[in-house]
């Protein structure tokens, strides 16, 4: 009994990794520009697709890279080139909205959009059959009596909670984070710092797609089967996630991922599995019946 | 001249808000802009700093100069960081959820870590002990007053030598009142150039070297302060008397 209890964890641990890394580009997102980036989740996929391409160029390829030369690879260019995804999204769909001083509903509908366009631009263009992503990594199972874990497990969630620390001391120490944090509470006065607001969206773009990159990457590697509309649940799993960890707050979206993570693990090891959504999503809305701000956020009386 | 306004028509929507006024600063001057709510003051500041005003505001017609370049295409934070220019805005503006230090340091954005840098900090807290104070606190936290001197403390740190001031004694006790204009009297000593909107223009006035009266988009009175507070119209209309 105690063991499988671990055992759960460890795989909510996992999942949780997945929805925090997607929830903190919801989050960072929304407490900048106070858009709610409906084609977050899409992006995700447009990360595992790019591993995808790059895993297979050179795994594949002759010479053909070890799996570790090109899993090393594959991280880097991957968050890179997931981050120049993002960035081009904000330039072609985003920025002219907010330059013609659009209402935010049409901006949120347009994500929404952008995110339909990514689901089926890549189901017209990549045909509907499914990429399975090669083992890049040989499978390493440990096991602690009857609890047993996988390297890749455990580089699932190691690489999520150093991604957040890392993460933090950017948002909290550097200009850059600062911007980021004073743009949220008082957009009027970021130019009269002599800070160009668009720096400091193009550095949000940046920082949320290079994780739902990673995220791609990690969730590939588990879950080696990819579709066009991989990103769609996931990504309104991780968007839920962020809101019930209080939107804008980062360490909301990730202790927010982490928990839906729990929450779904531990309803699935106690009811049927088709119970699963259903009584996760449950809790999280009496959480936000309970405390509709978020856990970690804060109720803010300043234009929203 | 340092800042020249020419003939310059201000636009919300279809709403004219200023119908093509005039006017300059010098190098090393105090100038006021008195007059009272709606007459466009802030308008104006806003037309200088290129910030984009919430509401939409636009130039449509008329130009800004500035050593003789015209500021209407230089987007707003360059106005801070190449052409030195900082506006303490009306109601602050302060970021409350950083601490006083964070917000201080954001001003200095585009500025290289350096000597000068140092000395600006220092200069910040000797005018202002109380930001030295309460640097680690969140600024949201601060008092109204406070809040106005970080809000100054801000302008100063970007680097600045030409300060625009929108209601800087707007919600200060009489005795920070006298502070704040202290401690901006010996700015404009040390070489920053001031341009000040006031509701009170008495104060204004006696802080001033010089002033210009604006009413519903237009100025319809200008001179040094002393004749300003002498001129019977100005005395009956703006200064209770």
């Amino acid at each position: 009994m105690f063991d499988s209890i671990i055992q759960n964890i460890f795989n909510a641990l996992q999942w949780g990794s997945f929805y925090s890394l997607i929830a903190l580009g919801y989050t960072l997102v929304y407490g900048v520009l106070r858009l709610i980036n409906f084609a977050h989740g899409d992006i995700f996929m447009v990360g595992a697709y790019i591993a995808y391409f790059i895993a297979i160029f050179f795994f594949k390829g002759s010479p053909a890279l070890s799996g570790t030369t090109t899993l090393a690879l594959v991280i880097p260019l991957t968050m890179i080139l997931t981050a120049v995804f993002g960035v081009t999204l904000e330039r072609i769909a985003y920025r002219p909205l907010r330059r013609k001083g659009a209402n935010r509903l049409y901006v949120v509908i347009t994500a929404l959009m952008c995110g339909l366009i990514l689901e089926n631009g890549n189901l017209a263009f990549l045909g509907a059959s499914r990429k399975s992503f090669p083992e890049l990594i040989d499978k390493v199972v440990y096991n602690f009596g009857m609890i047993s874990m996988t390297n890749l497990k455990i580089g699932v969630i190691l690489s999520s909670i150093i991604v957040y620390f890392i993460l933090n001391t950017i948002i909290s120490k550097t200009k850059i984070g600062m911007a980021m944090r004073g743009i949220s509470y008082d957009k009027f006065a970021i130019p009269l710092m002599g800070i160009p607001i668009d720096t400091i969206i193009v550095v949000t773009f940046i920082l949320g797609s290079s994780l739902a990159g990673l995220a791609g990457i990690l969730f590939a590697m588990s879950y080696p089967i990819l579709d066009p509309f991989m990103g769609a649940i996931i990504g309104w799993k991780a968007f839920i996630a962020a809101v019930v960890g209080g939107i804008g707050d980062i360490k909301g979206a990730f202790v927010g991922g982490f928990l839906l993570g729990i929450v779904e693990i531990l309803v699935v090891a106690v009811f049927p599995s088709t119970f699963r959504d259903l009584i996760a999503f449950s809790i999280l809305l009496m959480i936000l019946v309970i405390k509709p701000t978020g856990l970690f956020g804060v109720a803010k009386s300043t234009k929203i | 001249m340092l800042l020249e306004i020419k003939n310059l028509y201000v636009k919300y929507g279809n709403i004219e808000a200023l119908h093509g006024i005039s006017f300059n600063v010098d190098k090393g001057e105090i100038v006021t802009l008195i007059g009272a709510n709606g007459a466009g003051k802030t308008t104006t500041l806003h037309a200088i700093t290129r910030v984009p005003p919430p509401e939409g505001s636009k130039v449509s017609g008329g130009d800004i100069l500035y050593n003789g370049k015209s500021l209407l295409n230089v987007p707003a934070h360059l106005i801070v960081s190449d052409y030195h220019i900082a506006l303490a805005p009306e109601g602050r503006h302060i970021f409350g959820n950083l601490t006083v230090e964070e917000n201080l340091k954001l001003a200095t954005y585009s500025r290289p870590d350096d000597e000068s840098l140092k000395r600006d900090y220092e200069r910040v807290y000797t005018l202002f002990p109380k930001m030295a104070e309460r640097r680690y606190q969140r600024s949201e936290t601060l008092s109204g007053g406070e809040q106005q001197m970080l809000s100054v403390s801000r302008a100063i740190m970007t680097a600045c030598n030409f300060i625009l001031l929108d209601e800087p004694s707007m919600g200060l006790s009489p005795l920070l009142m006298y502070d704040m204009f202290r401690v901006l009297k010996q700015l404009n000593e040390e070489g920053m150039t001031i341009l000040l909107i006031e509701q009170n223009a008495n104060l204004a006035l006696k802080f001033a070297h010089r002033g210009y009266v604006m009413d519903t988009g237009e100025i319809v009175a200008s001179g040094t302060a002393g004749e300003l507070l002498n001129n019977p119209e100005v005395k009956r209309a703006y200064l209770g008397g």
